[in-house]
C-alpha cells in the first residue's frame, strides 16, 4: 500500500497539480491518492511530491500508516517545546 | 495620546494635503503620467476612485507553494472577509462567466484580480487561462494578479503576453532572517525547504520578479503584512529597497491573527498591530512614494466597490441563470466611465476651503468619520462598520487611514451587548479628537466626551474635508490649538 490522504487533510489542493502521476483526485470529504496510479515518484522524484508539499501535519500517511510529516515537522517547533515558543510570541 | 506632526515637506509628498483625494492632489500624484492614466480608475489604487469604481476578485487558484504563519489554508467560510478566505472555487471558464455578470451588472466594474486563496503563479494554467479568455472577451477590463513571488521570475513572459499591468507582490521582508519567522517552509525544485535557506530563496525571486517586471514597464505594487516584533521595524528598509527597485505603491497591511481563524500566529498568540503602530509606520514608509491607506484587505472573491461585498448576488447558480450580451453591456460601461471620470474631474476642481490663515504652528489634529461612501458625512455613529481617520493640520486635510469597528448598534436582542461593543469602537478611536458623524445617541455620546473625543453632528451630508476643516478651524477659535503641547509630540 502506498501513500494515503486522512481525513485531516484541509482540501488546499496543494497536492493535486504537483503529483507527475496525476494519482490525487478530489472526493467528496477530501482529496485521495489512486493507489493504482501512483508511483510514489519512483523514477521522477527523490521525494515523493504530495508529500513534500502539503501543509498539514499528519495528513498523508506512508504505507505504515505513519504520518509523513510528524507533528511539529512543518510549523519547526518540535510539540515538547510549543508552549515555550507560545510563550515568546506573545511577549512580542 | 500620540499625535505626529507632519512636517512641510512631508506633506507635499504625501499628496492628499489639501484636497485630501482630489484627482490633481491625491496620493498619485508623485507618480509620472503614463503611470497615472493606469491607476485613475482603479479603485484599490485610488484613494479617490474607490468610492466610484468597483473591482472584483476570482478565486481560480487554491494551490500555494509557500507557508506563511499568518495563512490557515483551510479557507473555506462564507462568514468571514480576510484575504485568503473564499466560499466558491471556480474553474477558468466559470471565473470567465462571472467575470462577465459581474461587469455587465455593475457597470462600475473595471477590474478583475486572481489574488488566491493560493497562489495564482503556483497555479499557472488556471491563472493564465482565466486571463486568456478575459483578455479576449472583455478588453475593456483591467486584469491584476497577487503573488507571494516564488513562481514569479518564470512567470513574468508569460504575463507581460497577456498585457497584465498590474503585479501585486507581497514582501515582509528582505533580511532572510527575518523571513525565517514568517515563513516556515517554501516547496522549490520539487522539494520542501524549510528554514532561513527557504526564506532566503523566497526573498531572491521576489526581488528578482520585481526587477523584471518594472523593467517590463508593468506596474508593481507592494503588500507588506506588519507582524509587531517581528518586521515591524524591518519593513521601513523594505520599503527602501522596493522604491528604489521600481515599485509604484507600497502598501503595509496589519497582520490579522485571531486565534478562531487557526493561524500559526493567532494560535501562538501572536498580536497584531495597534491602529497607530500600523499608522506611524505607514507615516515612516511614505517618504518619497505613497502609501496606500485605504485598503480593505478584501476577500479573495470580493465583489463591488471597496468595502461592500455584492458576491452573494453572482453565485454559480444565479450567474447561470443569467443572459449576458457582452457587447452591449461594453458599451453601457463605457458611458458609465465616461460619466464617473467627469465627476470625478469637477470634484478635482471643488477644492475644500483650505484653513489658511491658521497659524503655520498650530498641531494637527485627527478626526473619525462615519461615512458609507461618496466623500461626504452621511452615517450614524452607531451603524459604522469602519471610521475613515482625517488629519488636519495648517497644510490642509489629508486622509490617513480607515479603522475597523464591530458596529454595536444592531437594534433589539443585541442591546445588550452594546456596552462592551462601543467601549471597544471607542477604543479603535484612540488618537482621535472629534468624531463626525450624521447623528448620534446619549450614550455613546457621554462616553466619547468621557473618553475626550469630541461627537460631532452637525456636518451631516457635507463634504468630509470641507467639514473637517470646519472644525479644525472651529477648534483653532476656541484657542485649542494654539501651540504644540510638547506631551503629544511623538518623537
Ligand atoms: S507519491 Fe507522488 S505519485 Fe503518488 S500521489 Fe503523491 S505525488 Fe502522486
Ligand atoms: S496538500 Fe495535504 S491538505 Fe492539501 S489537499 Fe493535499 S493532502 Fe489535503
Amino acid at each position: 500500500m502506498s501513500l494515503r490522504i486522512v481525513s485531516s487533510c484541509v482540501n488546499c489542493w496543494a497536492c493535486q497539480p504537483v503529483c507527475p502521476s496525476d494519482a490525487i483526485l478530489q472526493a467528496p470529504k477530501h482529496f485521495v491518492i489512486n493507489d493504482r496510479k501512483s508511483t510514489e515518484c519512483e523514477g521522477s522524484y527523490d521525494v515523493p511530491q504530495c508529500a513534500s508539499i502539503c501543509p498539514i501535519e499528519g495528513a498523508i500517511t506512508n504505507a505504515a500508516g505513519e504520518a509523513m510529516n510528524p507533528p511539529g515537522s512543518l510549523t519547526g517547533i518540535p510539540p515538547e517545546m510549543v508552549a515555550a515558543a507560545q510563550a515568546e510570541i506573545r511577549a512580542r | 495620546m500620540e499625535l505626529t506632526v507632519l512636517d512641510s515637506t512631508d506633506t507635499q509628498a504625501s499628496g492628499c494635503s489639501s484636497s485630501g483625494c482630489g484627482s490633481t492632489d491625491d496620493q498619485l500624484a508623485h507618480l509620472p503620467d503614463e503611470i497615472r492614466d493606469k491607476v485613475y480608475n482603479h479603485p484599490c489604487y485610488s484613494e479617490q476612485a474607490h468610492h466610484y469604481f468597483a473591482r472584483m476578485h476570482v478565486a481560480v487558484a487554491p494551490a500555494c507553494n509557500i507557508q506563511c504563519h499568518y495563512c490557515n489554508r483551510k479557507y473555506d467560510c462564507s462568514n468571514e472577509s480576510r484575504p485568503g478566505v473564499v466560499s466558491e472555487l471556480l474553474t477558468p471558464d466559470q471565473a470567465v462567466k462571472k467575470t462577465l455578470a459581474v461587469a455587465a451588472n455593475i457597470p462600475q466594474m473595471t477590474v478583475l484580480g486572481i489574488a488566491g486563496p493560493g497562489d495564482p503563479l503556483a497555479n499557472p494554467e488556471r491563472t493564465f487561462a482565466t486571463f486568456r479568455m478575459l483578455s479576449e472577451q472583455a478588453p475593456d477590463i483591467k486584469l491584476c494578479v497577487s503573488t507571494n513571488g516564488l513562481a514569479l521570475p518564470e512567470s513574468v513572459d508569460e504575463l507581460a503576453k497577456h498585457n497584465i499591468d498590474h503585479v501585486t507582490i507581497t514582501i515582509n521582508a528582505v533580511d532572510p532572517d527575518v523571513g525565517a519567522k514568517i515563513y516556515p517552509w517554501i516547496f522549490w525544485e520539487n522539494k520542501r525547504i524549510k528554514g532561513r535557506e527557504a526564506a532566503a530563496i523566497l526573498i531572491e525571486q521576489q526581488q528578482k520578479g520585481l526587477q523584471m517586471l518594472t523593467e517590463r514597464g508593468i506596474l508593481v505594487k507592494v503588500n507588506s503584512v506588519m507582524i509587531p516584533g517581528v518586521n515591524d521595524e524591518h519593513l521601513k528598509e523594505v520599503s527602501r529597497i522596493v522604491k528604489s527597485k521600481g515599485a509604484f505603491l507600497h502598501n503595509v497591511m496589519p497582520l490579522i491573527s485571531e486565534a478562531e481563524h487557526g493561524t500559526f500566529f493567532g494560535l501562538m498568540g501572536q498580536r497584531g498591530p495597534e491602529p497607530e503602530e500600523l499608522q506611524n509606520l505607514q507615516d515612516a514608509c511614505a517618504g518619497d512614494m505613497n502609501m496606500m491607506r485605504h485598503c480593505r484587505q478584501c476577500r479573495a472573491d470580493a465583489v463591488g466597490l471597496l468595502g461592500e461585498d455584492r458576491g452573494e448576488e453572482f453565485t454559480l447558480d444565479k450567474i447561470e441563470a443569467m443572459e449576458i450580451d457582452y457587447e452591449a453591456a461594453m458599451v453601457r460601461r463605457a458611458e458609465v466611465h465616461r460619466s464617473i471620470e467627469a465627476e470625478l474631474n469637477q470634484h478635482a476642481q471643488a477644492k475644500p476651503a483650505a484653513p489658511t490663515d491658521i497659524d503655520p504652528d498650530a498641531r494637527p489634529v485627527l478626526m473619525a468619520i462615519a461615512s458609507q461612501g461618496g466623500g461626504v458625512i452621511n452615517q450614524h455613529f452607531g451603524h459604522a462598520h469602519e471610521f475613515l481617520i482625517y488629519e488636519a493640520s495648517p497644510a490642509g486635510v489629508r486622509f490617513i487611514s480607515h479603522r475597523k469597528t464591530d458596529n454595536y448598534c444592531e437594534g433589539g436582542d443585541t442591546c445588550g451587548d452594546g456596552e462592551s461593543v462601543l467601549s471597544r469602537t471607542i477604543g479603535t478611536l484612540s488618537g482621535c479628537e472629534a468624531v463626525l458623524c450624521s447623528k448620534i445617541g446619549y450614550e455613546p455620546w457621554d462616553m466619547l466626551e468621557a473618553a475626550g473625543i469630541k461627537p460631532n453632528g452637525e456636518h451631516a451630508m457635507e463634504r468630509i474635508e470641507d467639514a473637517v476643516a470646519a472644525v479644525y478651524r472651529e477648534m483653532w477659535e476656541a484657542g485649542a490649538l494654539s501651540a504644540v503641547d510638547e506631551q503629544l509630540v511623538v518623537a
